[in-house]
């Protein structure tokens, strides 16, 4: 076998799994020199895992991994480097305090007679800075130039290390649209040159204009593979969902009520400079889409009181409320499940009974002394209600896979029966099964006149969940769409302020 | 019992097994009495820096706090001739005044629980100094005192404080009586109440709890208070106890028994974590350790040594313990 037909990489029969959740169940993947291979799935099909284990950053518990049909063992990330394999994180890895070239160097500094080669380096980098199309001077500070720039450092560093094939983990998800043209042209560029690319993504558009082939994940397996000419939207999404996305969603339009909440001009900490005004009602379940770093969380945590409003009012059912903390933001009806579950939504080292009753407790409690026979209640109701997969309720809720996490979350927040109910990324991180009963849940709580507002990345959960949908870019509300102006095309020109062609 | 519970109460029979065998004379009546005053003396001090470090802090003003104490106790009662009860009344509020400053300043302004405990150490130790121009001074007085006046009733409390109690042949120091009442109520505390619960949510994650709409702020300074109003009772109990209170020694370096002995007991230094019971039985090993060490006839240079490496390794020990029961956890399939 000659070296263009041996693929550059293969993987084939590879498992994981973490506690509570089977994460890989014999998954396969190949990859050419100079290809572009796209690999898509909703959240929790095993994506990041799979890079995760292609890049070093975690073992594989079994399987074949080959490298130009070598069979290799990687057991951490630079041995992954040695094969040419580099990993872009979704969340950028730079050191915000050194300059360009001394990032690009970090822990392979050219060095001469003991002492770091300066100049050298700057040489170095310059090249690799080039390759990448970018020009800034070698000695700027990583961190005061923009994400999408820092990007294309962290690029150069991989080539810099003689990488052959790119892993890119949902890099356009903090990026304005002129960021993303410029690293399609990168990314073009550097296929042309005969490196092979691994790019992940949510936003079907940008596959269909850059993949040369399509895997498809569901729930940890390989479910399906689109050459060039079969790469279109309705293909993704059948092959993602796996059933007809009416089905998967099955929402019932209810006839909004009042309104539950009612943003007027009111100003978040992280853009004051553009106050936001919304509207949810009753038995309405709205989204808010947009990029990441749209100011979409800031607007939940704002509503929520984690972090105050510095102007303009906030109503609950035609009352004004000040909201200066989550307490205030409770006794008044609101519930929000965060989107960093284990750093705000739950205490991973206590049990599923101390996580499900932390909301209730006082007001279950008498005096102070703690109603056991309620938090006992408040959790089996938890459990009942949501279907938490758990052994028994003295679980830590570390061991419980995403789904059932998620679960613990919105099981709390039921026990304290919210007015409102904030959802952010609700699926993030969670199979498809547990997916399926969020939205069922969402749909059953809106049926009993609960007003949801989500925020979500994911366009399928928008288009198929929401009533009615904000979107922001760049901490304003660049567009509101009803359910028959929701598209996926509609939202995207909305989410990166392309605001004539929506 | 828990099962860290139960490797340091293995741990305390095993020393006071192997230092009875050695030497015979360590289980004489006197011993064994002063041994239950000094753990007790230890372990009130010790159970108040565990609700700190539950919530993830830590509060190294306790020997201070427990030198001005008994400085201002000593000043009240014998030169000032004040009141007793009003006496004991003023140096609980002075405790309470200290949690009180310690918690706004690590809540409000910000500042770090290390720094401002610190700071604490060095200002209240120079208080009790520039208070009594460094000179001891007893709580006791003499007829010279003003507070001579109230001497029946001094002694009252100094046997309330650092009496015995006859059971039969063996005398009960007082103390041993001050550490169950507050043991017992620290554990109804931490166990029975929502703010117990809430101080070992929010030492496990902070964000998280305050997220449940708790104002984990007002437990923090809970939590500083209580370790402060307990380094305070400690001061009034030792001030009877030593007769003589030495403004720049007395208490120093307490706090760090204090520390070693939550810290041996189960409490985790990132929070969440911590047994009532524990804390009392590591207290009392350390207590212990020292005892054992003059019984045993090594040499008294080493008790730090031997004490630190017992820390040590009691708390290694813990890990693999707690690691044991998260990896039986894990495993339990979902």
């Amino acid at each position: 076998m000659d070296e263009s037909s041996s693929p550059l990489l293969e993987v084939s029969g590879l498992r994981k799994s973490f506690p509570g959740v089977l994460a890989l169940r014999g998954v396969s993947l190949h990859l050419q020199k100079g290809e572009v291979l796209a690999l898509i799935g909703e959240n929790g099909a095993g994506k990041s895992t799979l890079m995760k284990i292609l890049a070093g950053v975690q073992p594989a518990d079994e399987g074949d991994f080959r490298v130009s049909g070598k069979k290799v063992f990687f057991r951490n990330v630079n041995d992954a480097m040695d094969k040419g394999i580099a990993l872009i994180h979704q969340e950028l890895n730079l050191c915000g305090n050194l300059d360009l070239a001394a990032n690009v160097f970090l822990g392979r500094e050219p060095t001469k007679a003991g002492l770091i080669d300066e100049s050298e380096m700057r040489r170095q980098t310059e090249k690799f800075l080039s390759q990448v199309g970018l020009n800034l001077p070698v000695d700027t500070l990583a961190g005061s130039i923009p994400i999408g720039k820092q990007q294309l450092v962290e690029i150069a560093k991989a080539l810099s290390c003689n990488a052959r094939v790119l892993i890119m983990d949902e890099p356009t998800s903090s990026l304005s649209q002129k960021e993303t043209e410029t690293l399609f042209e990168v990314v073009k560029n550097l296929r042309s040159k005969g490196i092979s690319v691994i790019y992940i993504s949510h936003r079907l558009g940008e596959v269909k204009e850059l993949a040369d082939r399509v895997t498809v994940f569901r729930d940890g397996e390989n479910v399906g593979e689109l050459m060039q000419d079969q790469i279109d939207h309705d293909n993704m999404v059948k092959l993602m969902v796996g059933r007809e996305l009416s089905e998967f969603y099955d929402r019932q339009i209810h006839n909004p009520g009042k309104p539950v909440l009612s943003l007027k001009n009111l100003r978040c900490p992280s853009y004051p400079q553009h106050p936001l005004s919304l509207e949810v009602s009753e038995g309405e379940i709205v989204g808010v889409a947009g990029l990441v770093g749209a100011g979409r969380t800031e607007l939940l945590q704002t509503i929520f009181g984690v972090t105050p409003a510095l102007g303009g009012s906030l109503e609950i059912s035609g009352e004004a409320k000040e909201i200066r903390n989550p307490r205030a933001a409770i006794s008044v009806g609101i519930a929000l499940a965060p989107e960093d579950r284990k750093q705000h939504g739950l205490v991973l080292p206590m049990s599923v009974r101390e996580n499900s009753s932390l909301p209730s407790l006082q007001r279950d409690a008498s005096r102070g002394w703690l109603n056991e026979n309620a938090e006992r209640a408040v959790t089996q109701n938890a459990v009942e209600s949501m279907k938490i997969k758990t052994p028994n309720y003295e679980q830590m809720a570390r061991f419980l896979s995403g789904g059932n996490q998620q679960k613990i979350v919105l099981g709390k927040w039921l026990a304290m029966s919210p007015k409102l109910l904030l959802l952010d990324e609700p699926t993030r991180g969670i199979d498809v099964g547990a997916k399926r009963e969020i939205y069922k849940l969402m749909e059953k709580l809106a049926g009993e006149g609960m007003a949801i507002l989500f925020v979500s990345s994911e366009m399928e959960e928008v288009l198929g969940m929401a009533d009615r949908a904000y979107v922001m870019h760049e901490g304003q509300i660049s567009g509101e769409l009803s359910r028959d102006q929701m598209s996926e095309k509609a939202i995207m020109n909305l989410a990166t302020g392309n605001l004539a062609a929506a | 019992m828990k099962k860290n519970v139960l490797g340091i109460f293995i741990l305390l029979v095993a020393i006071f097994v192997i230092t009875a065998v050695i030497n015979p004379k360590f289980l004489n009546a006197y011993n064994m009495q002063n041994l239950i005053k000094w753990s007790s003396l230890y372990a009130v001090m010790s159970l108040g820096v565990a609700f700190v470090i539950i919530t993830g802090g830590i509060d190294l003003s306790i020997g201070s706090v427990v030198g001005l104490v008994s400085v201002v106790l000593s000043i009240c009662l014998k030169l000032e001739g004040m009141d007793p009860w009003s006496a004991i009344g003023i140096t609980l509020v002075l405790s309470l005044g200290i949690g009180l400053l310690h918690g706004l300043l690590i809540t409000k302004a910000k500042v770090q629980p290390f720094v401002v405990t610190l700071c604490g150490l060095l200002v209240y130790r120079s208080m009790g100094r520039w208070l009594t121009d460094n000179q001891s001074i007893g709580p006791m007085p003499y007829e010279e005192d003003a507070g001579y006046k109230n001497l029946e009733q001094i002694q009252g409390l100094d046997f309330l404080f650092s009496g015995k109690i006859a059971l039969g042949s063996f005398n009960l120091p007082t103390p041993a009586l001050f550490i169950l009442v507050l043991s017992i109520a620290a554990a109804v505390f931490l166990r029975r109440t929502i703010w117990g619960r809430y101080l070992f949510a929010l030492g496990n994650n902070e964000e998280g709890t305050r997220y449940s709409g708790i104002d984990t702020d007002r437990m923090k300074i809970l939590a500083y208070v209580l370790c402060s109003l307990f380094a305070g009772i400690a001061g009034i109990l030792f001030a009877f106890e030593l007769d003589s209170v030495q403004p720049a020694q007395t208490g120093e370096f307490y706090e760090l028994y204090a520390i070693a002995a939550a810290v041996l007991g189960g409490c985790s230094l990132r929070g969440g974590e911590g047994s009532v019971l524990g804390v009392v039985i590591a207290a009392a090993v350390i207590r212990l350790i020292y005892n054992s060490i003059n019984m045993v006839g090594i040499s008294t240079h080493l008790e730090f040594g031997i004490l630190g490496l017992v820390i040590l390794l009691g708390v290694i020990g813990d890990e693999f313990l707690k690691k044991a029961v998260a990896r039986k956890q894990a495993a339990v399939k979902t």
